[in-house]
């Protein structure tokens, strides 16, 4: 059974992701982006960590991609398509993604994976917020923080890009004189 | 199939009489895996096992919208001192069976301009998204589809899915309401789902767990909306306000207002497409409604007072199922309440209402319900 999924949620995921760079009607590609986070998803939830799972649809498939596909209806028009690109540029992505594929695959298979011994271990909520803030040896704390000023350098940066200046009074009519 | 196995362990029967199964389904839901056990390999097991809990749940699913679109009108009619539906069948309860034919049997327009890929994902999406929430949703006592450990947030997360389909269905109609319309319920549902978030994670400090069936569990001797008196009972308010808005109902139903934009992001679906909308706004609200009835009031759990052990014993005759229907349907007819009797809101007074009001107050509260839970003065 698990095999089964798995291999679902595996081609699910490649047949998508070349879907994605490959179709030339932009919110069809968002479309795929979004089959394949939920298909990640998938693959979480098979090993048991729910939360991850919940998180990576919360976020990626309903925070990131609604905002892909809200900034799409804003800016294009459904007859756009994108220009087929030419055969060089075809050939040099395809050989860049290729030597990727294979420096990662090569380094999984050079690698000896040992199977743990230890019993599994139901990640609950609990766990979760203690090792986030907790300061010991398995504590997360530090990446914690920093990730949030990351953060909140993003939305101060965010909402510095989007503020208007100052009100302009010059081209306004003035009704209410007299 | 494997007469091994079926010579191991005799026919298995129910463990307890049949009649009060209606109080813990665990028995028979023990009792069909068992059979299903003896019968077949482990892999056939579960497969029947997912056929078995797809093919009810779709089951509920259409029964549910079935009713609900008879009881809207029904309320609608309350409301506005009209009868209602009343020809077809007594009380006209055989209305929206026999719409539901009408939209079977309807033409599927097909659109010329439109991107048909899309055009035909979005409504499978929409259905998709609450098909997937309402498996985690505990409807009596063993009668849990899926109890994960982080329930509440799977249901969030799930539910959030469908304005994807929304938002689709809106541009690849190719048509400037269907297109205004995606674009007001995106931005509706993108701001309400903070409160929404944020009111249930309320109750899941008092809780202490995101696991539906513990927050049941927490709720035996009195429902978070009495234990957690004032921040829970404004959290239950937000969650009203902000779960009426994510499922695009009125007064917050900017994204099919039909005064202006004809029906929003569904004006170019026809017959059973445009079902699947409708059915799906339905079921989104029967959705909210039970996550609002589990959290807030309980869900399955009778009616109980602590230390007040004759009246407590009395109120658990009440079989859980019918219980956890009622509150459901109690916070089903408040937001039919809310949409008959309300002026609908402009598109800038719907996002003032969320981040200038619902938000900050939503965010002091959950402060407040920390330091209540800290220091214990909740019932």
């Amino acid at each position: 059974m698990a095999s089964i999924m798995f291999i679902l949620f595996s081609a699910m995921i490649i047949v998508f992701s070349i879907l994605t760079v490959t179709s030339r009607k932009i919110l069809r590609a968002a479309v795929y982006l979004l089959f394949v986070l939920v298909s990640t998803s998938g693959l979480y939830f098979m090993l048991n960590y729910q939360f991850l799972a919940a998180v990576q649809l919360t976020l990626y498939a309903g925070g990131i991609v609604v905002l892909i596909i809200f900034s799409i209806l804003l800016t294009s028009h459904i007859s756009q398509k994108f220009e087929s690109s030419g055969w060089k540029k075809n050939i040099f992505s395809a050989i860049a993604a290729m030597t990727g594929a294979i420096l990662s695959i090569i380094t999984i298979l050079d690698y000896t994976f040992s199977a743990t011994t230890e019993a599994a271990k139901e990640v609950n909520m609990r766990l979760i917020g203690k090792s986030l803030l907790s300061v010991d040896y398995d504590g997360y704390v530090l990446p914690f923080e920093v990730i949030s000023v990351l953060l909140l350098a993003a939305m101060v940066a965010a909402i510095v890009v989007a503020k208007k200046g100052a009100p302009k009074t010059i081209g306004l009519p003035k009704l209410n004189q007299e | 199939m494997l007469p091994e196995i079926v010579a191991q362990n005799t026919s298995p029967s129910l463990s307890v009489p049949w009649w009060k199964v209606v109080y813990n389904f665990s028995p028979l839901t023990e009792w069909i895996d068992k059979s299903l056990h003896n019968a077949m390999t482990p892999f056939w097991t579960t497969v029947t096992e997912m056929l078995i809990i797809g093919v009810l749940i779709l089951l509920f699913y259409a029964l549910v919208g079935l009713f609900l679109v008879y009881a809207e009108r029904k309320v609608c009619a309350f409301m506005q001192n009209r009868l209602g539906p009343n020809r077809v069948g007594p009380f006209g309860i055989f209305q929206t069976i026999a719409d539901l034919f009408k939209l079977l049997f309807k033409e599927l327009v097909p659109i010329k301009n439109a991107d048909g890929f899309l055009f035909n994902l979005a409504p499978y999406i929409v259905i998709i998204a609450s098909f997937m929430a309402i498996a985690a949703i505990p409807f009596a006592k063993g009668l849990h589809a899926i109890d994960l450990n982080i329930g509440v947030l799977y249901v969030i997360a799930v539910s959030a899915m469908g304005v994807i389909g929304v938002l689709l269905a809106g541009w690849s109609s190719n048509n400037k309401y269907s297109l205004i319309g995606a674009m007001r319920s995106g931005a509706q549902i993108v701001s309400y789902e903070l409160s929404v978030g944020l009111a249930l994670i309320t109750i899941v400090i008092m809780a202490g767990s995101m696991q539906l069936s513990v927050i049941v569990e927490a709720q035996r001797d009195g429902w978070f909306i009495f234990k957690g008196h004032i921040p829970a009972f404004i959290a239950f308010i937000v969650f009203l306000i902000s779960s009426t808005a994510e499922t695009n109902r009125g007064p917050f139903d900017l994204a099919e207002a039909e005064s202006e934009l004809t029906a929003g992001y569904h004006t170019e679906y026809s017959g059973i497409k445009f079902a699947f909308f409708f059915l799906a706004e339905y079921i989104n609200m029967f959705i909210v409604s039970s996550i609002a009835a589990t959290v807030f009031l309980g869900g399955w759990m009778p009616f109980h007072v602590s230390h007040w052990e004759g009246f407590n014993h009395i109120m658990d005759f009440i079989p859980p199922f019918i219980w956890y229907i009622g509150k459901t349907f109690f916070v089903i007819f408040m937001m039919m309440w809310f949409k008959w009797t309300f002026p609908r809101l402009r598109i800038d007074q719907l996002l003032t209402l969320e981040w200038k009001y619902l938000l900050p107050i939503n965010l002091v509260n959950v402060l407040v319900m920390a330091f209540i839970v800290l220091m214990g003065w909740h019932f």
